[in-house]
């Protein structure tokens, strides 16, 4: 009896914790979905800032976002891809191997300050990139390798033995097994990969608080030497710089809006094609 | 032994460990043109690992060494030196389960000749058309060529690895257990179609079913623990065996 | 043997596989390069041991502790938070949630650890910190207590994602076995599965911690800033990251005050180091102790 107690007494705390997570996750969704979606018009979306950033849209820093996360994944996608190649089926096993992975894990561990850091010491400086797209990219690139890497090489994993077996038996060399066959078949899971990196180099704002963002820039940027608006840091720069709290709350309400929406559409795409793939694969 | 036909393969003195484990036992063995061989032994006997030496298969297994010489048309396969993409090219092999690639029928026997290097449209389709219908499976895909490989039934996917390994013209085709997860009726089809392709090519097939082994070769070997304990015509070993053990396992004892 | 071309290819990807390395490395030699001129000036122990932090001041003072203490301050905090709540959400997924509800559940709490730091941050500042200020009446809601909560739930989904994973690799046949022996549910549970998850479970925790440690944007916005030793929790705080991320904007390169903060980009990094270090080595164990390593 009293073991029956303690039981139901587990099942309820446990049940409440999840009620209050959901409910807690569920509260900052609701908000900011409730307060931004008035602010939210095509003009909002496709025009730039005015009266010193109190009218006006946000069109700049979604596309400098945009621009932001491309060239980062530009940038990580080739040698993250490689790099799973390499571990996945040239590695010979042993330390070398080890050593590389345990590079990842650091890396995929690092704050996203200290890439910040990074980027603005070897970047902005050392390369003398300056602010801008390229050195933000590369920064945003480095922050999404570890897993990018990890997706891939989930997805080389799942690849059968067999079909590696397959097409050296049919006198193709290992690099055109892999370019020809390993990979082709791998490339839903690594896409999954890519798209989860997307949605969070979308969102990331350290590492482009030194390297790449600014408050206010005139028209779009036009080329990668620019410093570029962008949307989690627009969000920052209009509470913190803001000149007139009332106007730009709203403006920065609908920039969260929109980010938040741009990330949580893109990983829930990205995992559920990922969970559907993992289950389609075994056969 | 015949004399009228020169063995295509000579393998002497062969010996291949797993780490310290030796999983092939100073094995020597021939084969010849236009006919089968068929391996048969308990699990675990070492025939698979065997033929995978044949085509350099094992390469892929880590921590594996090799001793002895296998002679492919004059040429020692286990030299240091000798280039596996050649050697796999004239030694074709069907596997356990079927592994077609995740693409079209079409796709799946032009790969070969693709990573060869043949460009020509009209050639691939030509030789696709002659590899299906060599597989007896022309008849069946010829209206869906470029359906996915995996929609065919399992039967079907074999017959195709098959032709995807005639369509590289091997010399050789070696058959892992090939009906091994295959209905009665596939099983009948792939052994009709050995008997029909022994006319070209020197074939030897690793087999669980004593059965088959004696419906569709010319030769057997019956190993026991990586060793080769008795080779000769298959007629001969199955009715009068000369070794006690392979009486034994003949006659269900073991394995 | 494979031909030239083949070997080359091999060389090129095992130098690009480098890469990872090279980053890791080239940042940790970035972070010690830029704060050895700070370190050759002022003594590490007056640095990391300094209770005076006044970058900007004449002459300035490099003290960190206010905002190390800061850091460890709002990190504790927001265990209390995450690991309750994480790990209770995580044995519901396992043990309570029908398939159907796990099979949404999975999905949305790893969507959820998705959301930007700077919309929990954004949130916290303009939504959790008036309500924290009127509910117990201080002078200011930007606050250690503010940041630790909301620090906390943004770990949530990591603490649960990671735990239940853990859980999920406990082999059934250990809860046969309990069920056999006329235990219920609770008991297997909390006696059984939960103890072989161990370390799976601590690894989480440690990496909701490092996670909570490196977060920047968020404590940015809600700790208030006060580079002093924090006395309660509702006192405005400093963190590291919020200092690295304010003040570089204004601090002239190549001056004390830029190396300082390379300085505690370092501390940071160290700090994560050992966190995900300690978690690696505790998953590896795991894995070996259920047999689950080849």
């Amino acid at each position: 009896m009293k073991n029956k107690i303690i039981e139901k007494f587990g099942f309820v705390l446990i049940t409440f914790s999840v009620i209050v997570t959901l409910a807690f996750l569920a509260i900052i969704i609701y908000m900011i979905f409730v307060k931004g979606f008035g602010v939210i018009s095509w003009e909002f979306l496709t025009s730039v800032p005015r009266k010193g950033m109190t009218a006006g849209g946000v069109a700049p820093a979604i596309v400098g976002t945009f621009y932001l996360t491309v060239g980062a994944v530009i940038f990580a996608l080739p040698l993250g891809l490689a790099c799973a190649v390499y571990l996945n089926e040239y590695s010979p096993k042993g330390y070398i191997v080890n050593i590389i992975r345990m590079s990842i894990n650091n890396l995929a561990g690092v704050p996203s300050v200290v890439f910040g850091l990074f980027g603005l010491a070897v970047f902005v400086k050392f390369f003398g990139f300056g602010v801008s797209i390229l050195s933000g990219s590369l920064t945003l690139g480095i922050l999404i390798l570890p897993g990018i890497i990890s997706a891939s090489q989930e997805a080389l994993m799942a690849v059968p033995q067999s079909i590696r077996e397959a097409s050296l038996a049919l006198g193709a060399t290992q690099w055109q097994t892999i370019r020809k066959t390993v990979v082709p078949a791998a490339i839903p899971g690594i896409m999954t990969g890519v798209i989860l990196s997307v949605g969070r180099a979308a969102g990331e704002t350290a590492p482009i608080l030194f390297t790449a963002a600014t408050f206010y820039k005139r028209g779009f940027p036009n080329s990668i030497f620019s410093e570029v608006m962008a949307l989690p840091y627009h969000i920052y720069a209009l509470m913190t710089e803001g000149t007139k709290p009332e106007q730009q709350t709203v403006i920065a309400y609908g920039c969260a809006l929109i980010l938040l929406a741009i990330v949580l559409l893109i990983s829930a795409v990205a995992i559920i094609l990922r969970n559907k793939y993992r289950s389609s694969y075994v056969h | 032994m015949s004399t009228e036909n020169k063995a295509r393969i000579e393998a002497v003195n062969v010996n291949f460990y797993y780490g310290a484990h030796k999983a092939i036992k100073n094995m020597s063995i021939n084969f010849y043109d236009n006919k089968v061989t068929a391996f048969i032994g308990p699990s675990g006997c070492g025939k698979s690992t065997f033929i995978r030496l044949l085509n350099k298969m094992n390469e892929l297994v880590p921590n594996t060494r090799v001793e002895g010489s296998i002679f492919l048309d004059g040429d020692d396969i286990l030299d240091k030196k000798i280039d596996v993409v050649k050697i796999r090219r004239k030694v074709g092999m069907v596997f356990q389960k079927p592994n077609p690639f995740p693409k079209t029928i079409f796709q799946n026997i032009a790969y070969g000749l693709e990573i060869n290097g043949e460009r020509n449209k009209k050639t691939i389709a030509d030789i696709v058309e002659q590899s299906l219908k060599k597989a007896a499976l022309w008849n069946e895909v010829k209206d869906r060529l470029h359906d996915n490989a995996l929609r065919l039934s399992g039967g079907q996917q074999q017959r195709l690895c098959i032709a995807r390994c005639l369509a590289v013209e091997p010399e050789v085709i070696l058959f892992d257990e090939p009906c091994a997860s295959l209905d009665p009726i596939s099983t009948s089809k792939i052994e009709d179609l050995i008997l029909e392709l022994k006319k070209q090519y020197t074939i030897a097939i690793v087999t669980h079913n004593m059965q088959q082994a004696a419906r569709v070769s010319d030769y057997t070997a019956f190993m026991y623990l990586g060793e080769l304990i008795e080779f000769g015509n298959t007629d001969k070993i199955f009715t009068v065996p000369r070794e006690k053990k392979t009486e034994e396992y003949l006659s269900g004892k073991f394995g | 043997m494979y031909s030239f071309k083949e070997r080359a290819i091999k060389i090129l990807f095992t130098i690009l596989a480098f890469s990872s390395m090279l980053f890791l490395a080239g940042i940790v030699f970035v972070l010690f390069k830029e704060s050895f001129p700070l370190i050759s000036e002022i003594k590490i122990s007056n640095f990391v041991l300094g209770t005076h932090w006044y970058p900007t001041h004449e002459p300035a003072e490099f003290g960190v502790l206010p905002l190390i203490l800061a850091s460890l301050w709002v990190t504790a905090g927001a265990l209390v938070v995450c690991v309750p709540l994480g790990i209770g959400t995580a044995l519901y997924v396992y043990e309570l949630a029908p398939l159907k509800q796990k099979q949404i559940l999975k999905p949305v709490i790893e969507i959820l650890g998705g959301i930007p730091s700077i919309v929990y941050g954004f949130f916290g500042m303009l939504i959790v910190a008036p309500f924290v200020q009127n509910l117990f009446n201080i002078p200011t809601g930007l606050c250690a207590f503010t940041a630790s909560l909301i620090l906390g739930i943004m770990a949530i989904p990591t603490v649960a994602s990671i735990s239940e994973d853990a859980l999920s690799f406990v082999p059934n046949s250990f809860k046969e076995a309990s069920y056999a022996l006329g235990a219920n549910r609770w008991q297997t549970l909390t006696k059984v599965i939960i103890p072989a998850a161990a370390s799976g479970i601590s690894t989480s925790v440690i990496l909701g911690m490092s996670r909570i440690v490196g977060e920047t944007m968020t404590v940015l916005m809600v700790s208030g800033g006060a580079a002093v030793i924090p006395k309660s929790f509702f006192d405005p705080v400093r963190p590291m990251t919020s200092a690295i991320a304010a003040e570089m904007g204004e601090a002239a390169v190549g001056s004390p005050h830029y190396h300082a903060l390379f300085a505690i980009g370092l501390i940071l990094f160290l700090i994560t180091l050992v966190f995900n270090a300690a978690a690696e080595m505790i998953s590896k164990k795991y894995r070996v102790k259920l047999g689950l390593d080849r």
